[in-house]
């Protein structure tokens, strides 16, 4: 028998290969979203972009994390508990729009993956 | 007595609010979607609703995983526009409606949804794009009060399908209790279907969209029973959004007419709308 705590979504679910953004993941990417999030304020977009190095220090990134951050390998963040929607601000502060990103994603350029969608023109 | 008179289901996607603001309206890339709106905009100007709901999600602009609420619903006489990590987009302070909101809370919470209250609140593209696809701001602002309600959608669990859809009767209920005479609108907003990360980042599921379209108006019930995860296959991981839109069928009466539909898929993200009038 199905346990009803479980009925909405099997722990550790993928869907389409990608991971599902639940509280073991939250738990484990709190400092790297937790960097991400003050990526909403002016200054702390300033402040990031001086030295990224004293900023992740500043929130108390890992090791790893600091060299997923430093690669810009999203892919690595979101496995390590990045939730997208905030790693789309880390995005914006390095240049990397989210079409960028996906196309990372996906194993293609930029240029490639434009070149799969239906209107490109509304980039 | 206060009633609803529209409930609208829409897609949110920040890349509307960027066509918006680099004025893009007209473009043939983007004309399919913003055509779309102009007759929504009329008939809503025709309505003169005092008040809009506004059921949206929060995409990390004003709510963060230190404490995440399940169903924030704003109390206050005005709302920010948050700064999404580009910069505050130029547009009116958003008006609220303080006594309104102040009895949707109560009639909430005694109806057994425990809410957090919220009476600060910025407000972010979720909310922003449906506000300005549905109406024009003006020099002095928006035409209609509103009331934010965010709903978590980010961090599983989540709400179920069917306590979308009973938080939207508990609305209808909240609405028609409340004794001035003013007329309500409810957008539902989010989806429809897209998947943003992974190999298929980018994946987009025309036929469920529509099916999706089809069933939110003739046969909305048949949406509460589905699981997350089965949602998720159907509309991609954040396609799971769509939960929203049942918050706003489930306010309107089973009989509501539809008058306008829309769907368009132009990259990412399946953008579709429903308007429903109540039989006056």
């Amino acid at each position: 028998m199905t346990n009803p705590i479980h009925a909405q979504l099997q722990p550790g679910s993928r869907i389409g290969g990608s991971l599902v953004f639940d509280l073991r993941m939250s738990w484990r990417g709190l400092r790297i979203n937790t960097l991400c999030n003050a990526l909403s304020k002016p200054h702390e977009r300033e402040s990031f972009k001086s030295d990224e190095e004293d900023f992740m220090a500043r929130f108390a990134l890992t090791e790893a994390e600091r060299a997923m951050v430093r690669q810009r390998d999203f892919s690595g963040l979101l496995e390590a508990g990045g939730n997208i929607y905030y790693l789309i601000k880390l995005g914006a502060v390095t240049g990397n729009g989210l079409y960028r990103i996906g196309a990372r994603m996906r194993g293609e350029t930029y240029e490639e993956f434009l070149a799969t969608r239906n209107v490109p023109e509304s980039v | 007595m206060a009633r609803i008179v529209a409930g609208i289901g829409t897609s949110h996607v920040p890349s509307i609010g960027g066509a918006y603001d680099r004025g893009k309206t007209e473009t043939p890339a983007w004309k399919p979607l913003f055509d779309a709106y102009v007759p929504v905009r009329q008939w809503l100007k025709d309505l003169q609703p005092d008040v809009c709901i506004m059921v949206y999600n929060d995409h990390g602009a004003d709510f963060f995983f230190d404490r995440y609420p399940t169903f924030a619903v704003g109390c206050a006489d005005r709302y920010a526009i948050a700064d999404e990590g580009f910069g505050t987009r130029a547009l009116p302070t958003i008006r609220g409606d303080l006594e309104f909101s102040q009895h949707l809370c109560q009639s909430l919470v005694y109806d057994e949804f425990d809410l957090t209250i919220c009476q600060q609140m910025a407000v972010e593209h979720g909310f922003l794009v449906p506000m300005h696809l549905c109406f024009d701001p003006s020099e002095t602002g928006w035409p209609v009060a509103s009331v934010p309600i965010a709903v978590n959608v980010l961090q599983h669990p989540l709400p179920t399908a069917r306590r979308c859809w009973r938080l939207g009767q508990a609305i209808r209920r909240a609405v028609e209790s409340y004794p001035a005479d003013i007329k309500v609108a409810i957008i539902g907003t989010g989806g429809m279907s897209h998947q943003l990360t992974g190999l298929h980042f980018g994946q987009m599921q025309a036929d469920n969209d529509q099916d999706f379209l089809d069933r939110i108006e003739r046969d909305p019930e048949s949406l509460t029973n589905i699981t997350h995860q089965e949602l998720m296959h159907r509309f991609g991981v954040e396609g799971i959004e769509l939960i929203m839109w049942l918050v706003m069928r489930g306010a309107m009466s089973p009989t509501a007419r539809k008058i306008h539909r829309n769907y368009y898929a132009p990259m990412t993200t399946g953008m579709g709308m429903i308007t429903l009038e109540e039989d006056q």
